[in-house]
């Protein structure tokens, strides 16, 4: 295999990403700071083969990402915050219709239209959250350029894989950063799953074992309805039928939370005999285990987990750490989001603190040095 | 090893170019690991512009600059924001015809700093008969100076980084700058 190697913004090592994952597809409209990924899939997309259409808005530009999908195609979108709250009714009816897509939202100060171009994690609940009802999606955040790149790949797979929309949580820092990366030739790439059985008898929301049902495209001679109403293995409405919806669901969010185990990704560093762990995801998870590495020269006992897979919530790995340290310290660019999960999930078995950040820039090494001295006491 | 630069100017001098191909020189022709980051605003043609690039040969975890090692500035203006910042004995570079140097020199004495001018704006006109090649004669002149890169993937990131057709006349721009530096 070849490998190449850039020096590249994350911005567009998402959309190198998307390409090498089979991204065909992509609709967007332009916002900082997510422009770069926009404007890469532009240049490259047309002479893949691909389609780049620029629409007159967010929630136009993921209707027309699901429509790609039901045609048979991969795709993509990519925005910020006011874009992605737009986004989040198609959002629901992607999960409803278990329409694969992914989405990158590189992540700026809020609320509103706040700071164009800062950097923040604003979006982390409004990922999990943002459209109405129960569903589960899947959250990748990358920490690095090489990052972007990775974690878009994953993304199309677990999108294929799962029938689900994929949200790749980034922000203006990663999106904006130059670094190397090395991007391979080929990628492995998860296909989406096509029905064995012929169309006359197919049930194409009659899930398979795994909780996932094959997807044929429009066009391939399966009779296809996709609606956000309560529907049966067929497809049709069936909107006031509790064990419908009740059945409906719960194996649309069972595919996921099933599948937790294998959905699980972290990277943990000096945890084994950790008695202050440092959680955090993102661009701060670099000021972080700058820090806990000096605090490691200083015979502290300190450890950093980073999340990769925010959602759903690696919740295994931080009652864990939360049985063998005493204290944990979430750090995040904004108020307080994941902490919420992290205390949800340690309960009494470790002391939680918060380490926010809001304005823009990341946590200096020194504010997780000082949180780290706090904890000694 | 761990090196932080920052390369200031005014919006329009190729501040963030240099910042680019300085980084991909080191990171994808010298085998190290580099970060480039850059202000990043509504700032139009002729407003501050900064960029920042932390060169190491181990991976770099916190990505912005702290205390430069080696500090560029293309404008007076630049060069006193971000005077303050540099490292004691760190390495400055000016270019001579931009700013004021009385009001540096102080600085310079006080914080053992290794001083160079580089009559990069000058020289692109002058020798090039190209302005908007200043930042590439500069990029010659750090290369030179602070040897953080090396010549050879100067060129190569270079060639790689700017408008097809144009690689001869860099190259050139490029070379100058190393002159512009004595040999010591």
């Amino acid at each position: 295999m070849n490998i190449t190697r850039f020096f590249i913004q994350g911005n567009e090592a998402c959309a190198r990403g998307a390409i090498k994952a089979g991204c065909k597809f992509f609709a967007g409209y332009p916002i900082t700071p997510s422009t770069e990924v926009a404007e890469d899939a532009a240049i490259i997309l047309p002479k893949e083969g691909g389609t780049f259409i620029q629409m007159e808005d967010e929630i136009s530009a993921l209707g027309a990402v699901i429509g790609a999908a039901w045609a048979g195609v991969k795709g993509m979108t990519a925005t910020s915050g006011p874009g992605f709250s737009l986004m989040q009714e198609h959002i629901g009816y992607a999960a409803m219709t278990e329409t694969p897509l992914v989405i990158v939202d590189v992540q700026r100060g809020s609320p509103s239209t706040a700071q164009p171009t800062m950097a923040s994690q604003s979006d982390m609940m409004q990922a999990r959250w943002g459209s109405h009802g129960d569903y589960e999606i899947i959250a990748l955040v990358p920490s690095s350029v090489q990052e972007c790149f990775d974690f878009t790949v994953e993304a199309f797979n677990l999108a294929e894989k799962y029938r689900v929309p994929v949200i790749v949580l980034s922000d203006e820092i990663i999106g904006h950063m130059r670094e190397k990366i090395n991007i391979p030739d080929k990628v492995e790439i998860i296909a989406r799953k096509m029905p064995e059985e012929g169309p006359e008898t197919f049930l194409p929301y009659k899930a398979e074992p795994d909780g996932v049902s094959p997807m044929p495209p429009f066009g391939a001679g399966y009779k296809i309805h996709v609606t956000g109403l309560t529907h049966d293995e067929r497809g049709y409405p069936d909107a006031s039928n509790p064990e419908t919806h009740t059945k409906l669901v719960k194996r649309l969010c069972n595919k996921i939370l099933n599948h937790r185990g294998e959905l699980t990704r972290v990277k943990e560093l000096y945890t084994e005999d950790a008695d202050i762990i440092v959680v955090s995801y993102g661009a701060p998870s670099r000021s972080a285990i700058t820090a806990v590495k000096n605090a490691r020269e200083k015979g502290i006992k300190a450890g950093h987990i980073k999340l990769e897979i925010v959602w759903p919530f690696p919740e295994e790995i931080i009652r864990s750490a939360a049985q063998q340290a005493s204290d944990i310290i979430v750090a995040e660019m904004n108020l307080g989001q994941m902490v919420y999960e992290v205390e949800r999930v340690v309960k009494s078995d470790a002391e939680v603190s918060l380490l926010p950040k809001i304005g823009g820039q990341i946590h200096r090494p020194e504010e997780f040095l000082e949180m780290i001295y706090k904890c000694q006491k | 090893m761990r090196k932080e630069i920052r390369i200031a100017g005014f919006g329009g001098q190729g501040i963030i170019l240099a910042g680019i191909v300085i980084g991909r020189a080191a990171s994808v022709h010298d085998n190290l690991f580099a970060v480039q980051t850059q202000s990043y605003g509504p700032e139009a043609r002729g407003g501050a512009s900064r960029t920042e690039v932390v060169i190491s040969d181990s991976e770099i975890d916190y990505p912005k600059v702290q205390l430069p090692d080696i500090f560029v500035a293309m404008s007076h203006e630049a060069l006193i924001t971000y005077l303050d910042g540099l490292k004691n004995g760190g390495i400055l570079i000016v270019d001579p015809d931009m700013i004021k140097e009385e009001e540096i020199l102080p600085f310079v004495e006080k914080h053992n700093i290794n001083y160079f001018k580089a009559s990069a704006t000058k020289t692109a006109v002058e020798k090039i008969g190209l302005g908007i090649v200043a930042n590439i004669v500069m990029i010659g002149a750090i290369t030179k100076a602070t040897k953080v890169i090396s010549e050879e993937a100067a060129r190569k990131a270079i060639t790689e980084s700017v408008p097809p057709g144009t690689e001869a006349k860099n190259i050139a721009a490029f070379e100058a700058g190393m002159d512009l530096i004595d040999g010591r």
